[in-house]
């Protein structure tokens, strides 16, 4: 199986009293709260730990998206997917992803991620979201009732652009362009693996299957809560004839790793409880914006609410953040994060891979305010004593859905950042 | 409550309702914000004077049609298609809210397809200085009091008939709001102040003393940039929804001005 390391780069000098004295994380979070050089310090740190991923031998590191947000800063992933793909060689780059309706023109998105697939040498998956009601509809101002049909428009002129070898002229209904002709134009053909990170809707995962797409279950929520939609996924899957290879889905795990579970306790608490409580105190009013939802999603949630009084259908959007463990106990229990002895960690991760038939595992092992330090530390055993435990899942299945760079001799030598402190060295 | 008598008509190939009650000249009204699920004691005012037409815009309840609608000329297209399918043309016009601003589009586009207008706190301006509500960020629970002066006013038009227990009815409610997204998201401005002086049609302007969502201060803005003769007046105890707070005032105003001659 694939274990991938993924960065959201949370802001980590959230103040303590933040939930009770702001509003929310997201769209309209204060500025006071934002120090650039304190930034400029955080933006370092996160990138050296995505290149340490990469050197602890992660199949792929993964930025994303969003905007106006506490927890993530990166508006745009793009730049720290290329400064990744310098600095690493051959981990895949996976920007999970570009939120399509928000570039104008979508063309933008082609081009970026043919620059990107090819400063990397054709080491890209290219994500593809919606994107959330904070960032698209609020923070970007897009209409919420036209948000999936530019997406979807925007998707099939990335692809044209990417597939079609002369120029042509896109007649959209939302777009129109005379002239589509990228230059650069995407190493991996016909183009770069296209992940789609979503919530649980039905026409995602028939979309998915109708693209041969990888579906990606992207919550914070842990294996517990993703059970369900995980299960719906590979029902309808089953529904609409296609098989049960693991590598059609991704999903989303935090993990922390120590010697023991004792002290992974005492060791990722803190980080845990700021991302929970912090991270995670989204404005309710900004969750739902109207024709965000599709009517047929709407109608499978009211449908649901007996379901969901049953504790057996995952919560409505705006629940998550009400309902929301925060005490580290809690977060442990409900699965939210993964904590252990590297074998422990081992053992419920193969769990969880085998009982959500996941083959790609996002792993978050920075999360909230943790450190460098604690960072380094939990990358690394998980490196030499985790993955090695995992790697033989789902031996039997191809991943068709992985990116297929140039041969490594064919690929360009990155000249070393410091020649003359290597040297010295 | 007098039920009115429902037809249909199709614009863009989308079914869309339209009430019709009372006698004598007509008059139109075109719902606010959240549309009109059920009739409402203000329509049974005007319709003791007047046959009142009632047309539901595209995506509103009773009427499907609005995810068609891609742009502000698509809009405007389908209300006039609206009304004059509706038998409004020419006729007295009366909006709220929503309403009120495609209403004042079609008096300033098409000058004689309105006889007299009244808008009530219309949506279509967006002053940096003192700026809208945004009606969309708003948890659910906070939406009564920001459309009513008396909360219980809105919560009585939105809820669910006794015995309904279908999802139609909810998602009904979901679609109003995103029709209304549709039209004006997200500022609620489609530049209807450049179009304002091209209404000639007499216009009343109606303004809930306690509108939550659209600041008074536009009432003057709209007055002064109207070509034609402008009256305005502010109905004491009424929100953005006067129509639901204050049927009585509301619909006595609006009769006054339309009948006068």
């Amino acid at each position: 199986m694939k274990l991938l390391w993924f960065h959201l780069m949370p802001y980590t000098e959230l103040p303590a009293d933040f939930r009770d004295k702001h509003p929310s994380v997201w769209v309209d979070i204060h500025s006071s709260l934002f120090d650039p050089k304190r930034a400029h310090l955080m933006y370092n740190d996160f990138m050296d730990e995505l290149e340490y991923a990469a050197e602890c031998g992660f199949d792929a590191v993964c930025v994303n998206e969003h905007h106006s947000n506490g927890y993530g800063l990166m508006p745009s992933p793009n730049l720290i997917a290329t400064a990744l793909a310098r600095r690493t060689t051959d981990t895949a780059i996976c920007v999970l992803g570009n939120s399509l309706a928000l570039y104008n023109p979508p063309t933008r998105v082609a081009e970026e991620f043919a620059m990107i697939d090819c400063i990397s040498g054709g080491r890209l998956i290219a994500g593809f979201p919606v994107g959330t009601p904070m960032d698209t509809c609020f923070a970007y101002g897009q209409n919420p009732s036209m948000l999936r049909e530019r997406y979807l428009e925007a998707h099939d002129l990335v692809m044209r652009a990417w597939t079609e070898r002369d120029t042509f002229a896109f007649n959209g209904r939302f777009n129109q362009q005379r002239y589509v002709n990228i230059w650069p134009r995407p190493i991996q053909t016909p183009h770069p693996p296209v992940w789609i990170p979503g919530g649980g809707s039905v026409e995602t995962w028939q979309w998915c299957a109708a693209k041969d797409y990888v579906y990606c279950y992207l919550s914070y929520y842990g294996y517990k809560a993703g059970r369900a939609t995980m299960e719906g996924f590979w029902n309808e899957m089953a529904r609409l004839g296609k098989d049960r290879n693991p590598y059609r889905a991704g999903f989303l795990q935090f993990v922390g790793v120590a010697e023991s579970r004792a002290q992974a306790m005492e060791l990722y608490a803190e980080a845990a409880e700021y991302f929970y409580g912090r991270c995670l105190h989204v404005g309710g009013h900004f969750s739902q914006p109207p024709g965000y939802t599709s009517e047929a999603t709407q109608r499978a949630g009211i449908e649901s609410q007996v379901a969901r009084a049953a504790g057996t259908a995952p919560p409505r959007y705006e629940d998550k953040f009400k309902l929301l463990a925060r005490e580290m106990n809690d977060i442990v229990e409900r699965g939210y994060v993964i904590i252990g002895s590297p074998d422990e960690v081992a053992e419920q991760l193969r769990e969880v891979a085998v009982d959500l038939n996941v083959g790609h595992l996002m792993l978050l092992m920075q999360f909230g305010n943790m450190g460098k330090e604690l960072t380094r530390y939990n990358t690394k055993l998980f490196a030499e004593r985790v993955l090695p435990q995992m790697r033989d899942l789902f031996a039997g299945w191809e991943d068709r859905w992985w990116p297929r760079p140039m041969p490594a001799d064919a690929r360009a030598a990155v000249a070393p950042l410091r020649p003359q402190v290597t040297a010295a060295e | 409550m007098t039920a009115p008598h429902t037809t249909s008509v199709e614009i863009n190939g989308f079914s869309c309702r339209v009430w019709r009650m009372g006698s004598g000249p007509k008059l139109g009204f075109i719902a606010g914000f959240g549309g009109l699920p059920r009739s409402i004691p203000f329509l049974d005012r005007l319709a003791a004077r007047r046959t009142v037409i009632v047309p539901s815009l595209p995506g509103f309840p009773g009427a499907l049609g609005h995810n068609v609608l891609d742009n502000h000329l698509d809009w405007v297209l389908a209300v006039r298609q609206l009304l004059v399918a509706s038998e409004l043309d020419s006729a007295d016009l009366a909006g709220s809210s929503i309403g009120a601003s495609f209403a004042a589009e079609v008096a300033a586009i098409w000058p004689n397809a309105v006889r007299r207008l009244a808008l009530i706190a219309p949506f279509g301006l967006f002053d940096e200085k003192d700026p809208p509500t945004d009606p969309w960020a708003q948890r659910g629970d906070a939406v009564p009091a920001l459309m009513c002066a008396e909360p219980k006013n809105w919560a009585r038009l939105k809820e669910p008939p006794a015995g309904a227990n279908s999802p139609d009815w909810p998602i009904e409610q979901v679609r109003a709001n995103e029709a209304a997204a549709r039209a004006f998201w997200p500022l609620g401005n489609t530049r209807l102040e450049k179009r304002l002086p091209l209404i000639t049609a007499p216009t009343l302007l109606l303004w809930g003393e306690q509108d939550r969502i659209m600041p008074r201060s536009y009432a003057a803005r709209i007055a002064g940039a109207i070509k034609g003769k402008t009256k305005t007046a502010v109905i004491p105890a009424a929100g953005h929804l006067a129509e639901l707070d204050q049927p009585d005032a509301v619909a006595a105003a609006l009769l006054d001005w339309v009948d006068e001659t």
